[in-house]
């Protein structure tokens, strides 16, 4: 929440002396400096929950290990617990089985939470799109920021809990944020190539198979 | 334990019908591993036992359990088949029995009181190609969740489901 600009005392309710003036700007300031403290104190302490479900929380082993230490951006302290984490990994894969576990996880953490989606299979289910894996977790619950890669490697993942560290920050920066190369992936795995930029749809693509009946 | 051997014991035991013994493996310098394959269900159940308890076989352990799917394959009489793989820990020796049946009956015995490890494969080749275990104690799936209606290791089952995974709940920011 930033300071307004534009206020002016017209905003203000009823005509005002210039004292309440002074008391409403004064209770802006203290908002927004209060809200400034929070995100200060969320960005920096971030409590992750790994719910690591294939080879991606190897990964996530090694950016909190010495070498990457995820503690240089406050999220160091790994938890269990629902209940306790600000910040969701999923990394790995989801089966059809594992999704209601994961949503029930999910719905125990309190707000504010966020959740990283990490690698290809927990973003897309990857080489494993199956009848058992889950397409996606997207589909199924929020996501916030999504890691490619397979899997991603230790910055990738340090990158995320930047970016999550910025959303926190400006809430409003998902909104803001350009999709990468504008291309839409519809439900059935095809690529409308009316999306694809000119480079892209002269040349021959692959197109992905679709439901193998 | 010869081939000779176990043809003259299911001859005696079964008669000449219902049965057939086929090689799976015939390596030079190896002991041959024998496969009985069975057709008539009335008789697993009884094969087993006596593989087990007649001291000339003693067959006390089930080393494995699965079901095939042999759909639209060369030279199949029947689509579905259970192999069973036995050892026996006095005589080191193994063996293999194949029972087939076809559709549109799925039932064979359960073969659980023969062996209670097979509690757990049973259940297994249940889940994944509905073939139903007649005596089995427990027969629920046991891989793919319980509200799962499908069979997702036949042949003719497709790979990206037949809209299983579509049907989930979605959670939303708003759910708390």
């Amino acid at each position: 929440m930033a300071l307004d600009p534009n206020f002016t005392q017209s905003q203000c309710p009823g005509t005002a002396p210039e004292g309440q003036i002074v008391v409403g700007r004064f209770d802006r300031i203290a908002a927004w400096a209060r809200q400034h403290t929070v995100n200060w104190a969320r960005r920096n302490s971030l409590w992750p929950l790994p719910f690591a479900t294939a080879c991606c929380g190897i990964e996530l082993m090694a950016t909190a290990a010495s070498r990457y230490d995820i503690a240089r951006f406050g999220a160091e302290v790994l938890r269990f617990s629902p209940r306790q984490a600000d910040v969701l990994f999923v990394a790995g894969r989801v089966v059809v089985k594992m999704m209601p576990v994961l949503q029930r996880i999910y719905l125990q953490m309190a707000e504010p939470r966020w959740v990283i989606s990490m690698g290809a299979c927990a973003s897309t289910s990857g080489v494993f799109n199956t009848y058992a894996v889950v397409p996606g977790i997207d589909r199924y619950m929020p996501v916030d920021v999504y890691i490619p890669g397979c899997p991603p490697r230790p910055e990738a993942l340090l990158e995320a809990i930047m970016a999550i560290q910025r959303l926190i920050d400006d809430p409003d920066l998902a909104k803001k944020v350009r999709r990468p190369l504008g291309l839409v992936i519809e439900r059935d795995e095809k690529i409308d190539s009316n999306d694809l930029p000119a480079a892209l749809s002269n040349k021959p693509h692959h197109q992905p198979e679709s439901n193998i009946s | 334990m010869t081939e000779d051997q176990v043809r003259q014991f299911l001859t005696t035991q079964f008669g000449p019908e219902g049965w057939e013994l086929a090689l799976l493996l015939d390596n030079p310098g190896s002991p041959k591993q024998l496969c009985i394959v069975l057709r008539d269900r009335e008789k697993l159940l009884d094969l087993m036992y006596l593989l087990r308890n007649d001291p000339q076989w003693r067959f006390d352990q089930l080393i494995d359990l699965a079901g095939v799917d042999y759909l639209n394959y060369p030279d199949a009489q029947e689509r579905f088949g259970v192999v069973y793989s036995l050892l026996s820990h006095e005589s080191g020796q193994r063996l293999w029995i194949k029972m087939m049946f076809d559709e549109p009956d799925l039932r064979i015995p359960s073969v659980a009181e023969v062996w209670p490890a097979a509690g757990w494969m049973e259940r297994e080749v249940y889940d994944l190609l509905g073939i139903v275990f007649e005596g089995h104690k427990d027969l629920r799936r046991i891989v793919c969740p319980e509200w799962f209606t499908a069979h997702p290791l036949r042949k003719d089952y497709p790979l990206r489901g037949m809209g299983e995974r579509e049907s989930l709940p979605v959670v939303t920011r708003e759910d708390a």
